[in-house]
């Protein structure tokens, strides 16, 4: 029951002793998140409050393509798709590592496209004059998106490094609690980005 | 002790009766206390309606909260003494006694019914006392425009169209209504005996009404820290009677330069000054100007804004 | 500031401008710092203790040294912020109409330094000190959950205040006050690097304090002794948790606001500006939103300090335990939804105002039930009035005075009046020096000889005590009586010379503070000097309640030799009562456990951070990445190191134990009446 419960984001029931050992760093984690939330959630309310302080300056519909935020969610919520199918063969097969290095390594692809294609965005708006220092609107734009780029990028050097520690360790205690601690974060920042996607995108372009 | 004449404050009062007595009793007697050290500046000695309600609050919040204060004042040393560590001390030891229903329906219901009360008052007069409500009069307001500078400020009179820096002259027994903005960080303009402060901020128009029963001459001052000068940024407020007013704006008109945008922005930047500047004239519109500046793009030129004199 | 590009690229802004000499009186206090710190560094080479400091201390990740540490921080930095209260006292009595000995700038720089100082790295770590040393000891715990986490804590915070103290030598501070208001914090306004001094302290300091509280957070929900449910924690415990957890929550918004503002001035964004699209009102809410779950981080340990030693100094269970409970959890919620009353001045509607100080006023039921539940501990009593429970008394008395005229500053007509006002200054400083620093002072009072292993002096102590509480009264009543007569806050030069009467009171005040801090330091020295008669090995010197004094003081590394099972909420008065505090268990109550192994991580990481940070300020590019990566670099190698651990065995536990039970049964238990004597040695006589 509790496997089918909790698909891929524990061990119970597959590896007792780690799941009991990860209980602690995951709840922390947790609250990590927790406070992390309350960082984005502050960017959104700036947002929200800025969003018409374009000072003269381009505003939503002159600052975003619709087309390219799209892309951008689609990647996210497919890398999203594939950690958590790193997160199953963690816990299922854990003895084919193939499979896990495997699918962390698309997660990572398509984590690295998704910022280039953010930075393509900031590129191409810079192109139209909304750069940051051009309003209070933009400030908090390219606050909260780029905040949340960062967040993506450490994620990004942040599976490197687990691939790397599971070439040197193998599938380790500590290295299995520490994937899912990045999965835990992996899905958080999809979370965040369809916030972004609909707050910012899609409630500045309809 | 003056009696307010506004109805909205005998509503309040009939509301919380039985402490509201206890509130009348005690201010004189905190007063008594306080004269003692003088204290003739501040809104204890109110000069308009507005700071004078504000003192009668400000006894009235004492007295009730004084109720859960001086029980902890009397208790804390009594129970000290009472049941300190000694040889012949026969007061009860009861080292195992954690609770009583009855104390603690004590502890917790009256201070939630102080607060209550408190809160039904401070709902009342936040709205009676809201600093942006025209005060009830049969007689014309006055609008005073104020320009919060670095670190002086400038008091314009856009129907008299004269102004004038850190002097605010104001008739007696007439609202007078303050427009304030900012042509520099955020500022704060208090004149402690006819009414309290209100924040003045670049780009925005905040406003403060108020009133002076007779004639005096009180302390106005910025008490929001703006830099090097902040200490002396002080200004005189002069309540005369409506024609000594009427008499003063002509003397004005009569004197000193005018108020043009070169003597504005020269004027604007950061200086202290010491004896207050006078001007016949001000450019139309520079009140607006100045909160234009900020919020409209591309910022318009100083004394090209058309909507007239007034913000 | 014409300084060639290659000068630039190595040194970024920093001239000859940046060193102290400005003023005579910058450089002597830079001075001083320096010449401090170098005796320092020449006292510890000459008695070569370098390598014990770096081996037993720095690297440590034991969460009593590391709270010792950081108390040790919060006093070093309590000296300065006194020090500067006085100055500030001195040139306003000084300085009835005339310019005094302090220039306006320097003035500005005082008041700003030491409200930053006191806040976020005296009271801050003084608390998070003894939450470490206490609290994982309180719930039956080997250390707190992530050791290494929490010595991360510490070092950031620690350059956080190095952040602080080069300022005084190198640069100017911000002339923006603790709360650094923009647009006066704006680029436009202030050039120099004083605000991003404050800013990048503040950052590191916050990054500290965000991972304490998540580390005591998940510590306390997870590493309880078996049979701790949440009902039987201790109370210092209980607030300890709430404090964490308004850490948690409201230290992103301090983070947010104060990132914008380094935004704004590097990288001209628009958050606070003066025009452009800037708001300044959005930072008001954002740091107040910090702000006033702040203070009840700061007041809440207190009120756990408060209830341990009103409990054991009156040999008597806490009176309303549940009561206490609930108190503290509904300030730490109300806690989120008063912040607009720092500003009811910004001319928002009378509606939100009224809402926002009813709010406030709320808050005032819960604090008022723990002041009686505190008074009805003392009923039907003993009690002895030692310099913890002086602390607390003159807390008791003080408080309640702050919280009446926080009543007046939450109304909102009454606080258009009183807002920016001394009377605001003699208010907080009502809450925080009785509320934070006698609880803090009392808590370190209470617990120096489970750090230690031997009691502080009594006479200094109260001493102390009294100066603190006589000097408070004299420094900062008058402030109440200036303030409802409109004197401004901050104002370097008095206008109206009817204040000079209580500008000379508040002066003596201010020295009574200091010979207070005197008093305190002579305490400790005292105290060292006299060790020898005041040790109490054998770890209960005060017939204390809860489970942190079941142990020898100092408590081993491991602070248990077995995991206690907890049976009441005063387990420890609970064992004695029953006979089972002192008893050898069986041999399979012991186990092997693993202790975490020293770490440098935690201390390279500080001073990379402070590097980087200085990087920052003077816009040293290369020093700013370098810190980061190292920053960085040292959390990603720690994490390939897989030996992090140590063990203890069953054996070596049961031989301490052994050893210090046997001390115990050779001992003779004193009473209550010899408490400060040195017959005293940790072995109280249980009541009959």
């Amino acid at each position: 029951m509790s496997e089918q419960k909790h698909a891929g984001i524990n061990l119970k029931n597959k590896d007792r002793d780690t799941h009991q050992q990860a209980e602690s760093p995951l709840f922390g984690f947790w609250v990590f998140m927790m406070s992390d939330a309350v960082i984005f959630a502050l960017l959104f309310a700036t947002y929200g409050v800025m969003m018409h302080n374009t000072a003269g300056g381009p505003g939503t519909h002159q600052s975003f393509e619709l087309k390219s935020a799209f892309i951008e969610t689609v990647l996210l919520l497919v890398s999203s798709f594939t950690f958590g199918m790193a997160s199953l063969s963690m816990k299922y097969r854990p003895e084919r590592l193939r499979h896990l290095v495997g699918w962390l390594i698309v997660t990572l692809l398509l984590g690295m496209t998704f910022l280039g294609f953010e930075l393509h965005d900031f590129h191409s708006m810079a192109g139209k004059g909304a750069v940051p220092h051009r309003s209070g609107f933009l400030s908090a734009f390219f606050a909260l998106v780029s905040t949340h780029g960062l967040h993506v990028a450490s994620g990004c050097v942040w599976t490197i490094i687990m691939l790397i520690q599971l070439g040197v360790f193998g599938l380790s205690d500590q290295v299995k609690t520490r994937i899912m601690r990045l999965g835990l974060f992996w899905h958080f920042l999809d979370i965040i980005w369809v916030g972004i996607f609909s707050v910012v995108y899609l409630q500045g372009l309809l | 002790m003056r009696r307010s004449t506004n109805g909205f404050k005998r509503t309040a009062r009939s509301r919380v009766a039985p402490l509201g007595r206890l509130a009348r009793l005690l201010p004189p007697a905190v007063m008594a206390l306080l004269s003692g050290c003088s204290l003739e500046h501040g809104f204890l000695h109110p000069h308009g309606r507005v700071a004078h309600d504000e003192r009668t609050l400000f006894f009235e919040v004492i007295a009730l909260t004084l109720i859960v204060v001086v029980p902890v004042l009397v208790g804390t040393p009594w129970l000290l003494w009472r049941y300190r560590r000694g040889k012949n001390n026969n007061a009860a030891y009861k080292p195992k006694w954690t609770f009583s229903w009855t104390l603690e329906i004590l502890a917790w219901g009256v201070p939630i019914l102080i607060v209550a009360v408190l809160g039904v008052m401070v709902w009342i007069n936040s709205h009676k006392l809201d600093p942006y409500r025209p005060l009830p009069s049969n007689q014309k307001p006055l609008t005073v425009q104020v320009i919060g500078l670095d670190w002086k400020w400038l008091f314009i009179y856009p129907d008299q169209h004269v102004a004038s820096v850190n002097q605010l002259v104001i008739p007696t027994g007439r609202p007078v209504h303050l427009e304030m903005t900012s042509d520099t960080v955020m500022l704060s303009l208090l004149i402690p005996r006819l009414a309290g402060q209100i924040y003045a901020m670049a780009g925005m128009k905040t406003q403060q009404w108020l009133q002076a029963d007779q004639p005096g001459n009180f302390r106005g001052e910025n008490t929001q820290y703006n830099g090097f000068g902040f200490q002396k940024q002080k200004f005189r407020t002069i309540a005369m009677a409506p024609a000594s007013f009427e008499s003063w704006i002509d003397k004005v008109r009569a004197s000193g330069q005018s108020l043009d945008c070169p003597t504005y922005k020269q004027l604007a930047r950061p200086s202290n000054v010491d004896k207050p500047r006078f001007y016949r004239s001000v450019t139309p519109g520079l009140f607006s100007w100045v909160i234009h500046k900020y919020v409209l793009h591309p910022a318009p030129a100083c004394g090209a804004a058309a909507n007239g004199s007034h913000a | 500031m014409n300084a060639s590009p290659l000068w630039h690229f190595f040194f970024g802004e920093l001239n000859y401008n940046s060193l102290p000499f400005y003023s005579p009186i910058a450089t002597i206090g830079a001075g001083a710092e320096v010449f401090g710190a170098l005796a320092a560094i020449a006292l510890i080479t000459y008695l070569g203790k370098w390598r014990y400091i770096w081996k037993e201390w720095l690297t440590s990740l034991d969460h009593k040294k590391i709270g010792i540490m950081y108390v040790m921080l919060a006093l070093v930095m309590l000296s300065r912020g006194v020090i500067e209260g006085i100055m500030m006292r001195t040139q306003q009595a000084m300085a009835i109409n005339n310019p005094g000995y302090l220039p306006p700038e320097h003035f500005g720089q005082l008041f700003s330094t030491h409200g930053t100082i006191m806040i976020f790295f005296m009271a801050m770590p003084f608390l998070t000190g003894l939450i470490n040393v206490v609290m994982p000891q309180q719930i039956g715990a080997r250390d707190v959950r992530f050791p290494l986490l929490n010595a991360i804590s510490l070092w950031m915070t620690v350059a956080g205040a190095g952040m602080i103290l080069i300022s005084l030598v190198i640069g100017k501070f911000s002339t923006g006050g603790w709360s650094g208001y923009p647009p006066y914090t704006e680029l436009h306004t202030m050039p120099s690097v004083g605000p991003d001094y404050w800013i990048w302290a503040l950052t590191l300091s916050s990054i500290g304090t965000t991972l304490t509280g998540l580390n005591f957070a998940v510590t306390i929900y997870k590493e309880r002794a078996p049979g701790m449910s949440f009902f039987k924690l201790p109370l210092f415990t209980w607030t300890s948790l709430c404090t964490s957890i308004l850490m948690i929550f409201a230290m992103p918004p301090l983070t947010v606001c104060t990132l914008m503002l380094a935004l704004d001035r590097y990288a001209d964004f628009h958050f606070f500006t003066n025009g452009m699209g800037g708001d300044m009102m959005n930072y008001a809410n954002l740091f107040w939103l910090f702000g006033h779950p702040e203070v009840y981080i700061l007041i809440l340990p207190s009120f756990g300090v408060f209830s341990e030693v009103f409990a054991t100094f009156s040999s008597k269970r806490l009176y309303g335990y549940k009561s206490l409970v609930i108190a503290t959890m509904v300030i730490a919620v109300l806690s989120f939804t008063v912040w607009l009353h720092h500003f009811f001045t910004m001319g928002q509607s009378a509606g939100v105002n009224a809402f926002f100080g009813i709010a406030t006023m709320l808050i005032g039921i819960p604090t008022g039930v723990k002041i009686y539940d505190w008074m009805l501990t003392m009923y039907r009593g003993r009690v002895r009035l030692t310099t913890p429970m002086l602390y607390s008394v003159l807390f008791m008395v003080l408080f309640v005075i702050g919280g009446l005229t926080g009543i007046i500053l939450a109304t909102p007509p009454v606080d258009f009046q009183l807002h920016n006002t001394t009377f605001l200054v003699a208010h907080f400083h009502n809450m925080l020096i009785p509320g934070t620093l006698f609880g803090m002072l009392a808590g370190y009072n209470f617990w120096f000889p489970k750090a230690f292993g031997f009691r502080l002096n009594e006479a200094l102590g109260k001493l102390s005590a009294w100066c603190f509480g006589i000097g408070f009264v004299l420094a900062f009543f008058p402030l109440y009586f200036t303030g409802i007569q409109g004197m401004p806050r901050r104002a370097q030069e008095i206008y109206n010379p009817a204040f000079a009467p209580y500008m000379y009171v508040a002066e003596v005040g201010a020295v009574i503070l200091g010979l207070g801090l005197f008093a305190l330091i002579a305490q400790l020295l005292v105290s060292l000097w006299q060790h020898k008669r005041t040790r109490v090995p054998l770890g209960d010197p005060w017939d204390a309640r809860s489970l942190e004094w079941w142990s020898p003081c100092p408590a081993p590394e491991m602070n248990f030799y077995t995991v206690p099972k907890v049976h009441d909420r005063d387990q420890f008065m609970w064992m004695k009562e029953h006979g089972s505090a002192y008893v050898l268990p069986d041999k399979d109550a012991y186990e092997d456990i693993q202790m975490p192994n020293n770490s440098a991580t935690a201390v390279v990481m500080g001073a990379a951070g402070f590097v980087g940070a200085f990087g920052l300020v003077w816009h040293i590019w290369w020093m700013a990445i370098l810190g980061l990566v190292v920053v960085w670099g040292a959390v990603i190698a720690r994490s390939f190191i897989t030996h992090t651990h140590h063990t203890i065995s069953a054996d070596q536990l049961r031989d301490q134990h052994k050893a210090w039970l046997d001390k115990v049964a050779a001992a003779q238990p004193v009473s209550r009446d010899h408490e400060t004597d040195p017959t005293n040695q940790g072995l109280a006589e249980v009541a009959p």
